[in-house]
């Protein structure tokens, strides 16, 4: 992976002993280079053109002292110091990268942020009895995203957020409707879809009475329609 | 030094060319042949980004339309424009929308808006003109793939700019487009709450990824189109995604060049 671990394994390293050839090999070629007349105009070409040719004539020469050769070199003439440099740089590229890499990390996190500045995802309701039957009540649309409904035998926590693309439709009282005004989706006061893209019923939230007989909505838990998951004691509150 | 050695006077040009402060900045002089032309391009950084030398065909308008030369030059406009309004816009709840306001009716000339607008919409149009002429002629092909990968890439920048910048007045077309378009990243696979597979993400009982955890609360800041979101579009739109575009760009015209200059029609 690193340098290092080339030099560490030379005796076993067929990659590492063909270099060690190859630049060896150089040094011989360069000797008989006048004795070659094919190489005394040295160009790119030429250049290129020889080094091939070099480690094919050189293993006949003696092959088995050479890999010796290599083996000695790198191990007696500048040992400790090429070693010791490989380690260090190996741990620091290694330490480097780790710091980066945790930066990354630290960038991730860095965007998602410890405290939001949001109305609460649970909050209390008021009392059953401060909504009458057959109401839709708004005041709870702006900040919390929720329309209360009470039924004559139920009150349900409706999300505002339209199912098509998540504009906030409007109640319309005279028409007894939800109507989103981005693309025309309506639903009937129960939240199920009847017009325009929307492609199911708005989402109720989780709805429960408090220990002080309030009425407590979870906006964690949510409850679709299509899922059959209106049926769940926790979707609306029987009154 | 108005004069040269046989004391003829010399004109302006000539002079100013062979100055100090002129070949300190120019090394190579005024170019007086081809040789001084191919110098100075290769020695300024502005310049040499461009060949020294093109053929005819390179510079036919009819080839290329000059549609990515222009989608450059739109981009240098945004950018110049784009600075002026930050010395008067506010990216907050409170002023952003006013500060829009006053930009179109107060500051002088009020144009300066109008012009970054225009300009944005009309680097969306060239970059898909430039896109659909490298197509029609072809020039995605080897060896030139990389740089329509690297175009692709540019073109969803573009877009991005475009998409962020939208948000920037505030108002309920810009809100609601917003929330709209970024309710598209709640469904990206395993990293919007409701996308697939999102779902397999947890431990035990626990969901990793929801909606105040997922791509689309990094993007908002917050799990609807507010205060953070206002901010952090800014953010983006004027430092992030310029910052990056820039860097492909850089990438673009230099690959053109490796490429082998732009395609020859046939
Ligand atoms: C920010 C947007 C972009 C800018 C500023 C830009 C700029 C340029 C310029 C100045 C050229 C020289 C030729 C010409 O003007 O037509 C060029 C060529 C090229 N562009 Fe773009 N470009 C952009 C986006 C794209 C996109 C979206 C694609 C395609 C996905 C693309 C793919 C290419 C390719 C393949 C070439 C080489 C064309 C050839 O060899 O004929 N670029 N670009
Ligand atoms: S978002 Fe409500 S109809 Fe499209």
């Amino acid at each position: 992976m690193f340098p290092m671990d080339k030099h560490k394994n030379i005796p076993n390293d067929v990659n590492n002993a063909e270099e060690n050839e190859q630049i060896s090999g150089q040094t011989d070629e360069i000797s008989s280079d006048s004795a070659n007349p094919k190489m005394d105009s040295v160009d790119e070409q030429n250049l290129d053109s020889k080094k091939p040719e070099v480690p094919k004539g050189e293993p006949e020469k003696n092959p088995a002292q050479k890999r010796a050769s290599i083996g000695k070199g790198s191990i007696f003439v500048e040992p400790i110091k090429r070693r010791s440099f490989f380690s260090w740089l190996t741990l620091a590229w290694l330490a480097f990268t780790a710091a980066t890499g945790t930066f990354f990390g630290i960038m991730l996190r860095f965007m998602f942020p410890n405290v939001l500045f949001e109305p609460k995802q649970t909050f209390k309701a008021g009392y059953p009895d401060d909504y009458s039957v057959g109401d839709v009540t708004t005041s709870l649309k702006e900040k919390y995203g929720v329309w209360i409904v009470r039924s004559t035998e139920e009150i349900y926590a409706l999300s505002t957020v339209c199912t098509h693309l998540g504009c906030t439709p409007n109640w319309l009282k005279n028409e007894n409707k939800f109507k989103c005004p981005c693309h025309g989706s309506g639903f009937r006061k129960t939240g199920i879809n009847f017009e325009g893209p929307a492609p199911r019923p708005l989402e109720r939230f989780k709805i429960t009475l408090a220990n002080d007989g309030q009425i407590f909505i979870d906006k964690t838990k949510k409850y679709a329609y299509e899922k059959g998951q209106w049926s769940d004691p926790e979707s609306f509150l029987r009154v | 030094m108005a004069k040269d050695q046989k004391g003829k006077k010399r004109g302006f040009i000539s002079r100013l060319g062979d100055s100090q402060v002129w070949k300190s900045i120019i090394r190579t002089g005024v170019p007086r042949n081809r040789r001084g032309r191919m110098f100075s391009v290769l020695n300024s950084v502005f310049l040499h980004l461009h060949p020294v030398r093109m053929p005819r065909h390179a510079v036919r308008l009819k080839y290329t339309w000059c549609a990515g030369g222009l989608s450059f030059y739109i981009f240098c406009v945004l950018t110049i424009t784009g600075i002026l309004l930050m010395f008067y816009y506010r990216p907050t709840v409170e002023y952003a929308y006013t500060d829009i306001m006053d930009l179109s009716e107060q500051v002088p000339l009020g144009i300066m808006r109008e012009i970054h607008r225009w300009a944005a919409h009309l680097m969306v149009i060239t970059v898909w003109i430039h896109m659909f002429r490298v197509f029609m002629t072809g020039s995605y092909k080897p060896p030139r793939e990389f740089n329509w990968m690297v175009g692709v890439i540019l073109l969803v920048l573009t877009l991005l700019l475009s998409f962020t910048g939208y948000l920037l007045p505030w108002d309920q077309l810009a809100i609601w487009a917003i929330t709209v378009g970024t309710n598209m990243a709640r469904a990206t696979p395993f990293l919007g709450h409701e996308g697939p597979g999102a779902a397999l993400l947890s431990i035990g009982d626990i969901n990793l990824v929801h909606a105040g955890s997922d791509v689309r609360f990094a993007l908002l800041g917050g799990r609807f189109v507010g205060e953070a979101a206002l901010l952090r579009f800014y953010v983006l739109h004027c430092i992030g995604f310029p910052f990056i575009i820039i860097i492909f760009m850089a990438i673009h015209f230099w690959r053109i060049r490796k490429d082998g200059g732009i395609t020859t029609p046939v």
